[in-house]
């Protein structure tokens, strides 16, 4: 009943399924929450029998979400903020992290232990002299202000992404690369043609983590991107999300037709709205991204 | 062990003689690490100095350009002394994070030690519990806290608040049931600290445990004895890497701070003020992970530990060879010497005595 040493019992699996099961019932529970809040009419929330199914599907609380978000804008311009500097990212960090696992030099040791710090520091202590040095070259409230650090290396998680590329150049044999060079091929071009494409999951991992992350990151968009002082055209799903409140009760006021005032099941709507692309993009890519760690072998030493 | 090997041999070699295609390497290894260089002079050293000598001074944009005032360490009393805010978050932050890190590291290690079961739907589990990583974002997870989904009511939290208030000082108190208040966001920050488990998990050689199993260890042992001691480095990565996600989190409040005196346009408040915090901040972040560090640092395990000490004593014994070797020889020169100065006479075995 306990099971053997060999065979695991009944009782023990029924334990881990029942426990597996409502843990992930905890981690599903926000997001079953907004599913079905988000469907609700005011009637609903305020009728204490409706717990969790809606009387009735109304989509209204979507499109005036949808609306005061500027949803089409919005998703557009979060697309370019998280996609360009995620194509940056993954040029540089694979440069990079070639670099520190294929070749000896002197200073290598010293290399990592600051890219480590780095990853450890505050973003915090190094924004404010950013923000100036971006304001004086005059890319404060552009796209070029993501595009230049991770260009360089020093976009947002960089330093895990030249560890993943580090870590995984590392394990492509020595031997196909010698075997290129002595057929001819330079540095660079034993590293186009044999390492990277060698390392298509490092870079798929990449890839879909930086998107992530810059889709996620609200603070530095804000700040750098959109610009708290010099209000530009930019903005994405995240921060519309951020201000949704004051941005929903200015559109209620403007808007010609009758809306309702702000309530639980219009901001549920719009927090849906804003994770929905990830949600697509994380069910049609769900085998890479957990698979992802797995083989980058991260966790390797 | 036989690559290991080749590899010191190789360098050895270039020690006696840096050949020209080490050189080579060398440089080419510069140029491809050539745009980090250049990044990190310019994001990371350059605003590390101008912070600090921000946080050292006054800072008054006007018109005509900014206005230094060298105060030394003025901001720093003043953050300390009479700030209303930030002394108060910067302790509850320490004190939360410090408890909660451990929370989520052992949380993610028992998931992920239940996901290594031979269970079936794994794949379907590890789609959930790797879910939050995708949408786990500031802005969204304000909007949840606030509405109310963040905490289950199912469960009710209230009760075990109020029984860990009644028990523990506030001090301690507060922040333990803010965590039990939170119980949601707090696990949903343990994706990626999941997956780091699993594929450590995964990587650990089978044959260990049947091997325990033989020599009749239960399952308890195994897992202290041999689970525990092959991903501690992992611990490790997991703690920093929770220690990092938290204190880069949008959802902390301390950064907001920082923000906001940034652009106030208070006299006393401004750049230096802010940078003054920014390095307060740091400091604090870098505490907790070099407390971390500490805790769980690889030590070396037993079989290296010997080799070594064994190295130690040759070196000790070799050394204690030359110097018996020494003294000998200066001995000897010293003997001659005198012998050379007051003309003793030794017998030598001749002649008469």
């Amino acid at each position: 009943m306990f099971g053997t040493k060999e065979q695991e019992g009944f009782l023990k699996m029924l334990v881990i399924y029942g426990l597996l099961i409502c843990i992930g019932f905890i981690y599903l529970y926000p997001i079953l929450y907004m599913i079905s809040h988000s469907f609700m009419t005011l009637d609903d929330l305020l009728d204490s029998s409706v717990n969790w199914i809606p009387s009735g599907m109304t989509m209204s609380n979507y499109a005036q979400a949808a609306t005061s978000m500027n949803f089409w804008k919005s998703l557009g311009q979060s697309i370019l903020i998280a996609g360009i500097p995620t194509l940056c990212n993954v040029v540089s960090c694979s440069i990079i992290g070639y670099g520190l696992a294929r070749f000896e030099f002197p200073g290598k040791k010293i290399i990592f232990a600051i890219i480590i710090f780095s990853f450890v520091l505050p973003s915090q202590i190094t924004m404010i002299p950013t923000y100036e040095l971006y304001s004086n070259m005059g890319i404060l409230g552009t796209l070029w202000s993501f595009i230049l650090p991770s260009l360089l290396g020093m976009g947002i998680n960089g330093p895990i992404f030249i560890l993943i590329f580090w870590q995984f150049f590392r394990q492509v044999p020595k031997v196909l690369i010698e075997a290129a060079q002595i057929d001819g091929a330079g540095y660079f071009k034993s590293f186009l043609r044999i390492s990277v494409p060698s390392a298509a999951p490092a870079l798929l991992t990449v890839s879909l983590f930086s998107f992530v992350w810059y889709w996620n990151e609200s603070y530095l968009t804000e700040m750098y991107v959109s610009g708290v002082m010099t209000k530009s055209g930019w903005t994405s799903l995240v921060i519309q999300l951020d201000n949704f409140a004051t941005n929903y009760s200015s559109y209620a006021q403007t808007a010609t037709n009758a809306v309702t005032s702000i309530n639980e099941s219009i901001s549920m709507a719009g927090t849906m709205l804003s994770i929905l692309p990830l949600l697509l993009m994380y069910f049609v890519l769900q085998r890479y991204f957990v698979e992802s760690i797995d083989r980058t072998g991260i966790t390797g030493e | 062990m036989s690559k290991k090997l080749s590899k010191e041999e190789k360098r050895n070699r270039q020690k006696i003689k840096p050949g020209r295609l080490a050189k080579r390497e060398a440089i080419t290894g510069l140029i491809f690490v050539s745009p980090w260089i250049v990044g990190a002079l310019m994001f990371l050293a350059y605003p590390l100095i101008t912070s600090f000598w921000y946080a050292l001074n006054n800072i008054r944009i006007t018109p005509l350009g900014k206005k230094y005032t060298f105060l030394a360490y003025g901001n720093f009393t003043q953050i300390l002394m009479s700030d209303a805010d930030f002394p108060m978050q910067l302790i509850d932050y320490l004190v939360s994070t410090i408890i909660s890190v451990p929370i989520i590291v052992v949380f993610a290690l028992i998931i992920a030690m239940m996901l290594n079961q031979n269970i079936k739907a794994r794949g379907f589990f590890r789609l959930i519990f790797f879910l939050p990583v995708i949408i786990v974002s500031g802005p969204i997870l304000g909007m949840l806290n606030s509405q109310g989904a963040g905490s289950i009511t199912a469960i009710d939290t209230q009760a075990i608040t109020t029984a860990i208030m009644n028990f523990l000082p506030s001090a301690i108190g507060e922040p333990i049931a803010e965590i039990f208040q939170n119980m949601v966001t707090i696990l949903w920050y343990s994706g990626v600290q999941i997956l780091i488990f699993l594929s450590g998990l995964q990587k650990i050689d089978r044959s260990m445990y049947e091997a325990a199993k033989i020599d009749g260890g239960s399952g308890w042992e195994c897992f202290w004895k041999i689970t525990l001691p092959s991903i501690k480095p992992l611990i490790l990565l997991n703690c920093v890497y929770t220690v990092v996600f938290i204190s880069n989190n949008d959802q902390n409040s301390i950064i907001e701070l920082i923000k906001n005196s940034m652009f106030s346009g208070t006299t006393e408040k401004g750049y230096g003020y802010a940078s003054a915090m920014a390095w307060l901040y740091s400091l604090v972040v870098i505490l907790i992970v070099g407390l971390f560090a500490i805790l769980f640092i690889a030590r070396k395990d037993v079989y290296e530990r010997q080799v070594k000490k064994a190295k130690k004593e040759a070196k000790k014994e070799r050394r204690n060879v030359k110097k018996i070797e020494r003294r000998s020889a200066r001995n000897a020169k010293k003997i001659q010497k005198a012998r050379e100065k007051r003309k003793y006479k030794t017998y030598d075995g001749s002649g008469d005595y």
